[in-house]
C-alpha cells in the first residue's frame, strides 16, 4: 500500500517544493552576507531569514501533499500557442533591447499574440498592431509627456 | 454629525466638472473591463497607474474607484448572458442568472442585478462614510505593534482562511513577501536580494507584478487551453423591466446581500467571493420558491449581486482608514495612493480631508452613473463581446507592455514582467491564488517596518507584541485563523480568486 503511493507522487508538487527550497537557500545566502547595523531590535536581514524559514516550511508542506492521495487535476496545454505568446513577448523585449522603438515592439507583440489565439491574417494584424502602437506613442509622448522608448521609426516620423 | 458636513463638502468637490469627467471615465472603463473577459479592475488600475502619474491625484483616485465599482457592475452582464463571469465575484450570479436568460428572462435578471448593485452600493457607501470616521478615531491610537498585528490578520485571511487550499494560498503570499524584500531596506538602506542588479535596488513595482500575473499570466493560460472558442451571448428578449413579482422577490435579497457583503468586505477578510456564496446559500434557504433554484431563481441573482457590490464598498473602509488592502484591486489602489506620496490610513482623513471626502462623494455619483450605464445601455456593453478574442488579448498585452515601459523604460523591467507572467501562468495552471502575492508585495515591507519599529521602541523586547492587549488579541486572531483551516479542512470550501 505504502509502496503504491510512493510510486506515483504528485510530480508538480515535488517540483514546486524543490523550487521553494531553492528560493529559501538563495534568500538565506543573501541574508547571511548582510552586515548587522541595528543597535536595538532586528537587523534588515531578519525579515529575509523569516521568509527563508517560511519557504522551507511551505516546501515541506508541498512534499507532504505530494504523497497524499488527492492530486491536482492538470489539463493538457497547447505548447504551440504558448510558444506564439512567447515569441510575441520576445519580439517586444528584442525591439526595446536593440533600440528599435516602442511602435515596432508593440506591432510584433500584437500580431504574434493574435496568432497565438488562432488568427491567420498575419499581415492585417501587423497593420493593426502598428496603428495601435502609433496611437499610444503619440498619446504618451505628446499628450501625457511620458517618454516611451524611441527607435529609428519614431525618430523619422517625429 | 461630522460625517454629514464632510460629505456635503465632498459633494461640492465631486460635482466640479473635472472630477465628474474622471468619475464618468472611471465607470465607463470599469464597466467595459467588467464585461470583457481576461481583464479585471485590478489589472486595469495597475495599467493606468503610470498613465495617471502626472494627473491630479484626486481625479485619478476618483477614476480608480469608478473602475472598481464599474467592474463589479459589469461582471454580472457576461455572467447572465454568456455564463462566463467577467469577474470572479460574479461566478455565483452566473448560476441562476444564466438559467434565467436561457428561459427568456434575461432582461429581469440584468435589471435585478443592476438595481440590486445600485441599492447595495448606495447603502454600503453610506456605511463607508459613517464607519470610516469612527474607525479613524480608533486607528490614530494604533502603535506600530497594533499595525503589525493587523497586517498579520490580513496576511492570514487573504491567503489561508478562505482559499481553496491554505498551503497554496500561503505559498502565493510567501512569493509576494519575498518580492517585497527586494531592494533597499527602508530603515537601514541595505540592499536585499538585488543580486547586484542596479535596477532591482528600487524594489519590485506593484504595477509590474500585477500586470505580469494578471495580464500576461492570463493570456498564456487562455491561449494554452484554447479557452477562446467564441460563445454567442443569449439575446435579451422581451421587456428588460421587472414584473411586480420580480420586485417583491428581489428587494429583500438586495438588503440581505448588502448586510452580508459590506461587513465582510470591511473586515480584513478579503474578497468579494465569500459574501456572494454566503448570500446565495442564504437566499436558497429563505426563498419562498426554493424549487426554482438551479433553474433560474431571481433571488439567486439579486442577493449575490448586491453582496459583491456592497463588499467592494466595504473593502474601501480598511483601505482608506488603515491603509490595509484586502483584495487585489484594493492593493493596486493602495499603490495608486502611494504614487502620489499619499499614505492611506488615519492621517489621510486629517491631512487630505478634501481628497477623501471628495472621493467618497464621487462614489455616490459614480453609482448613479453606473445605474444609467447598465440598465438602459446594457445592449451596448453586450456588443463589446463581439471583439474577436485574438485582438482583445493582443490589445491587452500591448497595453500591459505600455504600462510597464512607461513606468520604467528598461529591459530588466520587461524581463521581470515576462517572468511574473510565467509565474502567473503556472499559478493558474496549478490552482494557486494570485491575489495573496500582490497583497504580500505591498504589505510585506510595511509589516517589516512595523515589526522593527516596535522592537526599536521596546529596545528589542519581543514581548512588546503580547504586553499590549490590542496587538496580543490581533496576533491571537491571526494565529487562530491560520490554524483553523488546517484543523477543519471542510471549512475551506470557499474559493477565493483575484477580483
Amino acid at each position: 500500500m505504502f509502496e503504491k503511493i510512493m510510486k506515483a507522487p504528485n510530480r508538480p508538487a515535488l517540483v514546486i517544493a524543490l523550487a521553494l527550497f531553492a528560493m529559501a537557500a538563495v534568500t538565506y545566502w543573501d541574508a547571511s552576507r548582510m552586515a548587522a547595523r541595528a543597535t536595538y531590535g532586528m537587523n534588515a536581514s531578519a525579515a529575509s531569514y523569516f521568509v527563508c524559514l517560511f519557504f522551507a516550511v511551505l516546501g515541506l508542506g508541498h512534499v507532504v501533499s505530494a504523497f497524499q492521495a488527492a492530486s491536482i487535476e492538470v489539463e493538457d496545454i497547447d505548447m504551440k500557442a504558448i510558444g506564439w505568446v512567447g515569441l510575441a513577448l520576445a519580439g517586444l523585449i528584442g525591439s526595446i533591447w536593440l533600440g528599435a522603438g516602442f511602435i515596432l515592439g508593440s506591432t510584433l507583440l500584437f500580431a504574434f499574440t493574435a496568432r497565438a489565439f488562432g488568427r491567420r491574417a498575419f499581415l492585417v494584424d501587423l497593420v493593426i498592431g502598428a496603428l495601435m502602437g502609433l496611437v499610444i506613442f503619440l498619446l504618451f509622448n505628446k499628450l501625457l509627456s511620458l517618454a516611451l522608448p524611441q527607435g529609428p521609426l519614431e525618430r523619422v516620423l517625429f | 454629525m461630522d460625517a454629514i458636513n464632510f460629505l456635503i463638502h465632498g459633494f461640492a468637490l465631486a460635482i466640479q466638472p473635472s472630477n465628474l469627467i474622471f468619475a464618468a471615465i472611471g465607470v465607463f472603463i470599469g464597466t467595459a473591463v467588467g464585461v470583457l473577459p481576461g481583464i479585471g479592475p485590478a489589472l486595469t488600475v495597475a495599467l493606468l497607474l503610470p498613465v495617471t502619474f502626472k494627473l491630479d491625484p484626486g481625479g485619478s483616485l476618483i477614476m480608480f474607484a469608478g473602475i472598481y465599482y464599474g467592474g463589479m457592475y459589469g461582471g454580472s452582464t457576461t455572467a447572465i448572458l454568456l455564463n462566463t463571469p467577467g469577474e470572479s465575484a460574479a461566478v455565483v450570479t452566473a448560476l441562476e442568472g444564466n438559467k434565467m436568460a436561457r428561459a427568456g428572462r434575461g432582461g429581469p435578471a440584468l435589471a435585478t442585478a443592476a438595481i440590486g448593485s445600485f441599492v447595495a452600493t448606495l447603502i454600503a457607501t453610506v456605511g463607508l462614510a459613517f464607519v470610516a470616521p469612527f474607525l479613524v478615531k480608533v486607528a490614530v491610537k494604533f502603535a506600530p505593534w497594533d499595525y503589525f498585528g493587523l497586517m498579520l490578520i490580513a496576511f492570514v485571511t487573504v491567503s489561508a482562511t478562505f482559499g481553496s487550499s491554505p498551503l497554496r494560498g500561503l505559498t502565493s503570499l510567501a512569493f509576494g513577501l519575498w518580492l517585497g524584500l527586494m531592494g533597499l531596506d527602508q530603515l537601514t538602506g541595505q540592499a536585499r536580494l538585488t543580486f547586484g542588479v542596479p535596477q532591482l535596488l528600487d524594489g519590485v513595482e506593484v504595477t509590474t507584478l500585477a500586470v505580469g500575473l494578471f495580464a500576461i499570466g492570463e493570456a498564456l493560460y487562455v491561449a494554452g487551453r484554447h479557452l477562446f472558442k467564441p460563445e454567442k451571448p443569449i439575446p435579451v428578449k422581451g421587456s428588460i423591466w421587472m414584473t411586480k413579482e420580480d420586485w417583491s422577490r428581489s428587494w429583500k435579497p438586495w438588503l440581505r446581500g448588502t448586510a452580508v457583503g459590506f461587513p465582510i468586505g470591511a473586515l480584513p477578510a478579503g474578497g468579494a467571493e465569500i459574501p456572494t456564496f454566503l448570500s446565495y446559500t442564504m437566499e436558497r434557504k429563505l426563498s419562498r420558491k426554493p424549487e426554482e433554484f438551479g433553474s433560474g431563481a431571481i433571488e439567486g441573482v439579486a442577493g449575490p449581486e448586491a453582496a459583491n457590490n456592497a463588499s467592494a464598498a466595504g473593502t474601501l473602509v480598511p483601505l482608506l482608514t488603515l491603509g490595509l488592502p484586502t483584495s487585489a484591486t484594493a492593493a493596486v489602489m493602495l499603490a495608486g495612493f502611494q504614487q502620489y506620496n499619499i499614505q492611506p490610513g488615519p492621517l489621510l482623513f486629517a491631512q487630505h480631508a478634501d481628497l477623501v471626502w471628495g472621493l467618497v462623494a464621487s462614489l455616490f455619483i459614480a453609482n448613479v452613473m453606473l445605474l444609467v450605464l447598465n440598465l438602459p445601455l446594457v445592449g451596448l456593453w453586450v456588443r463589446l463581446l463581439a471583439i474577436p478574442l485574438p485582438w482583445l488579448y493582443g490589445g491587452i498585452l500591448v497595453f500591459a507592455a505600455m504600462g510597464t515601459i512607461a513606468a520604467n523604460p528598461s529591459v530588466v523591467e520587461l524581463l521581470l514582467l515576462v517572468g511574473f507572467g510565467i509565474v502567473g501562468f503556472l499559478m493558474r495552471r496549478y490552482d494557486y491564488p494570485v491575489a495573496p502575492a500582490v497583497v504580500g508585495l505591498i504589505l510585506g515591507p510595511l509589516a517589516d517596518n512595523a515589526l522593527r519599529r516596535s522592537l526599536q521602541m521596546s529596545l528589542g523586547d519581543p514581548m512588546v507584541f503580547l504586553k499590549h492587549p490590542s496587538s496580543a488579541i490581533m496576533i491571537a486572531i491571526a494565529t487562530i485563523a491560520l490554524i483553523l483551516p488546517f484543523l477543519f479542512k471542510g471549512l475551506a470550501k470557499f474559493r477565493q480568486d483575484e477580483d
